[in-house]
């Protein structure tokens, strides 16, 4: 009988024992699922504040030249700003997906050459605004004869004052904008067709609706 | 004589006097002369700003050329006379929380300002709660009753 008990008491202890066991490995899994998806995230991917924000004005001049161009001329039309180089190498991979893009009409695509003009073209001395703006229209023109041109026009942000007011750090860069002139959307990175479809096609519908 | 040398060291001291207002206008003159102090302020804000290119250097540190550009603006802005809070304001604005090393204190960020504080103290909850508990539970554990000596000591004669 005292044997029986004694059994007893073991079991008891065992139980406790378990959850003792337990109770840091449950800890451990959620630290490791904590941690799981830390790794899978993109550091590179923040959270724009500006979306739901007005867009920022500006008034740049435009790669075909001719008037300036602002933001304000496309209100009450849901449009894409597509920031780009020619010195970008992830915009020439995307490239192709927003010519793909722009020939189904959905929306007009802006394109922003964003700072076109690098420190390495000015090794030789500073250049002129205007013989900066000829050059970088030089080089965008060729470009996109070559790439092909999805832009219903591009503006050109030579000092990168109008990517600093997009929060631009990466480019290629691409923002949805809807009819009253706010920011839905913003990718940082390369635009791919998945995304096109699942996310940003989605969107425009549902803001043209509205 | 002694009147001599009051008149001496009163002249000295109207010489040093003199030099210390000479000095002071070339004081203010040299804080005045822009560039030192903007840059002071600049690099005092920028240290605890985030590069988004490398986002382990400061904006004081980094050599991308966002930062470059951030620096120049932050600089237009001092110049403008804006406060240290409205240049930070200006950046938060566009690349948001993530550009400050140091994140306001606001009910998003409480988690990460107040968590560790909490985890410590949970943690020294859990740490009484099992010591008082092993306190009441050691010695009965140690005790051994006549009956289970014998038994044992049967046992171990086996």
């Amino acid at each position: 009988m005292n044997w029986l008990k004694l059994q007893r008491r073991r079991e008891r202890v065992d139980v406790s024992d378990m959850k003792k066991f337990l109770i840091p490995l449950a800890l451990f899994l959620g630290l490791v699922a904590f941690l799981a998806v830390g790794l899978k995230r993109d550091p590179r991917e923040i959270p724009s504040p500006l979306i739901n924000k007005p867009a920022p004005a500006f008034s740049l001049p435009t790669l075909e030249g001719g008037e300036p161009f602002s933001p304000q001329s496309l209100q009450g039309k849901v449009w894409m700003l597509n920031v780009w180089a020619t010195w970008c190498v992830a915009c020439r991979e995307e490239h192709p997906v927003l010519v793909a893009f722009a020939r189904q009409n959905a929306v007009p695509i802006v394109g922003l050459s964003y700072k076109e003009i690098q420190p390495q073209d000015e090794a030789n001395g500073k250049l002129a605004p205007e013989a900066k703006l000829q050059m970088a229209r030089d080089r965008s023109k060729v470009w996109l004869a070559r790439h092909g041109n999805p832009y219903a026009l591009s503006v050109m942000d030579l000092d990168g004052r109008v990517g600093i007011d997009y929060g631009v750090y990466g480019v290629p860069e691409t923002y949805v904008i809807d009819r009253q002139g706010v920011i839905r959307y913003k990718r940082v990175g390369v635009v791919t067709p998945a995304l096109l479809s699942e996310k940003i096609l989605p969107l425009i519908r549902e803001l043209e609706r509205s | 004589m002694s009147s001599h040398l009051r008149r001496v060291s009163l002249g000295l001291l109207g010489l040093v006097l003199l030099a210390h207002i000479g000095l002071v206008p070339a004081r203010e003159a040299a804080l005045r002369a822009e560039d030192p102090v903007v840059e002071a302020r600049l690099v005092a804000i920028a240290d605890e700003l985030r590069c988004l290119v490398c986002q382990n250097e400061s904006l004081a540190s980094s050599h991308a050329e966002l930062a470059e550009d951030l620096r120049r603006e932050v600089r237009g802005l001092i110049r403008e006379g804006k406060s240290d809070a409205e240049v930070k304001r200006f950046l938060v604005d566009r690349y948001g929380d993530f550009v400050l090393y140091r994140p306001e204190v606001k009910p998003l960020t409480w988690a990460l300002w107040f968590g560790p504080f909490a985890l410590l103290v949970l943690a020294l909850v859990v740490l009484g709660r099992y010591l008082r508990q092993r306190r009441t539970q050691v010695p009965r554990v140690t005790t051994l009753s006549e009956a289970d000596r014998a038994r044992a000591e049967q046992l171990l004669k086996d």
